[in-house]
């Protein structure tokens, strides 16, 4: 397969790379590529022009600071997976980020990427919904800041502006008490989600204080799912009580909106989605330290 | 619009000129006439495109040659030394790790993947190693076979 004919840039800052994407209207950013070019190969897009922002510094890496995990867009999915920071404090997000493609996508693909592709059936989304992070977007008139719940506003569709660049994803640190897991029903061929659940629970005195739980794979853009943290609060995270939530999870699909397909129907998605929710939130329970 | 790259393949340095739009695969086969590197699937998922990007490995049919520009490319044809085979080429012969072959180059590129990233990998987390390779004629029971051996040869134990 060929990709249509595109021009092509090389960024050597987040400015000029933000200066190209103005200045070469239809232009698209390529990091990794292992979004964009499966697209260009299938003619979904024919941006006029790429701009490679691959080798920007800057933007690549994974840093503490004030009690936040900050995670440069151009960090590929093998580093979040292999990262010990990420392990112990946002355990949800490295297991993810080992569960995408395989070894040789995982060495090229990237957080960034992956997130401003917004691919409904993608791994992080979701994670990063759960986790509560936070996107820093950068464009010619500077830097802004959106929450993972303004971020992802619905199928391949982001807060990212046509001119913007995503820069970098933060998530706070992991608290003491607390746990996270993300459980995935995956594809056989693709490996992509047909339903991906990220779960984070807090356990206080022996009983839920805190919990997220969000779902992607089977909706357009991540959804929270609050029947699920409700059923939970206050309760000791025992099988029956992890169980007996997880099966509110249907309150919080909108059955218009649960995606299918020829490998599994929008009810099929629907029904089972309770059993992935009680896989992570049972992942999530035993890791609470 | 052309670009101009430098590409190191194989050791040997390449100055070509090519379209933004072309495939780093299809610089490796076409532009350079090395046709070990195979194109399967060119979706990222079977493998056989697999090569070594400055010593990691990298699906060739989902890199652009401009992103590749001033790296370094090990391809099959680079893996061996002047007069032997490489280890994981001399396990799959023995084991019989292959049958029509067209898999092999990309697996045997991310078996050197796998024993970089863990040297002395169990059966199963060789399959998990190799889970973005397909082979469609052996059942994956020889190439399993042929990684362990390679393994052990590598670490200087008996095979």
């Amino acid at each position: 397969m060929f990709a249509p004919q595109f021009d092509y840039y090389r960024a050597s800052s987040v400015a000029e790379a933000a200066a190209l994407l103005e200045q070469h209207p239809d232009s698209k950013v390529l990091a990794g590529g292992h979004s964009l070019i499966p697209v260009l190969k299938l003619r979904l897009a024919a941006p006029s022009a790429l701009i490679d922002i691959g080798r920007i510094d800057g933007i690549r890496g994974i840093s503490e600071e004030a009690g936040r995990i900050v995670i440069g867009a151009l960090t590929t999915h093998a580093e979040i997976a292999a990262s010990a920071t990420l392990q112990s404090g946002a355990t949800a997000l490295s297991e993810a980020a080992g569960m995408i493609g395989d070894p040789a996508v995982r060495n090229r693909g990237t957080i960034g990427g992956n997130v401003a592709h917004a691919d409904p059936a993608s791994d992080l989304p979701a994670v990063l919904r759960c986790l509560g992070a936070e996107f820093s977007i950068a464009g010619s008139s500077g830097t802004r800041t959106v929450d993972a719940a303004d971020f992802f506003e619905g199928l391949m569709t982001t807060a990212v502006e046509e001119h913007e660049i995503l820069t970098a994803i933060s998530l706070p640190s992991g608290s003491s008490g607390q746990g996270s897991a993300y459980a995935k029903f995956s594809h056989p061929a693709s490996r992509y989600a047909v339903i991906g659940a990220a779960a984070s629970v807090t356990v206080a005195d022996g009983v839920c204080s805190a919990a997220s739980v969000a779902l992607g794979g089977l909706v357009p853009a991540p959804v929270r799912a609050a029947a699920v943290e409700d059923a939970l609060a206050g309760k000791a995270l025992s099988a029956g009580a992890i169980a007996d939530a997880a099966r509110c999870v249907g309150d919080s699909l909108d059955d218009d909106e649960v995606l299918g397909d020829v490998y599994a129907s929008a009810e099929y998605r629907s029904a089972v989605a309770h059993v992935w929710v009680g896989r992570a939130l049972t992942a999530a329970a035993a890791r609470c330290g | 619009m052309t670009i101009p790259v430098s590409i190191s393949v194989n050791g040997r340095r390449y100055d070509r000129e090519v379209e933004p739009r072309l495939l780093l695969v299809h610089f490796i086969r076409d532009v350079l006439g090395l046709t070990g590197t195979k194109v399967g699937c060119d979706t990222s998922q079977c493998g056989s495109c697999t090569i070594l990007l400055d010593g990691v490995s990298a699906k060739a049919c989902t890199c652009l040659a401009v992103q590749a520009d001033g790296a370094s490319v090990t391809t099959i044809e680079g893996l061996a030394g002047d007069s032997e085979l490489h280890p994981l080429q001399e396990s799959f012969w023995n084991k019989h790790g292959l049958q029509c072959g067209y898999c092999t180059p990309g697996m045997i590129l991310a078996s050197h993947e796998l024993l970089r990233c863990n040297s002395d990998p169990s059966a199963e987390e060789i399959r998990h190693g190799l889970e973005g390779n397909m082979c469609r004629c052996t059942g994956y029971q020889n190439i399993v076979r042929a990684v362990r051996d390679a393994a052990e040869t590598i670490q200087g134990g008996t095979s």
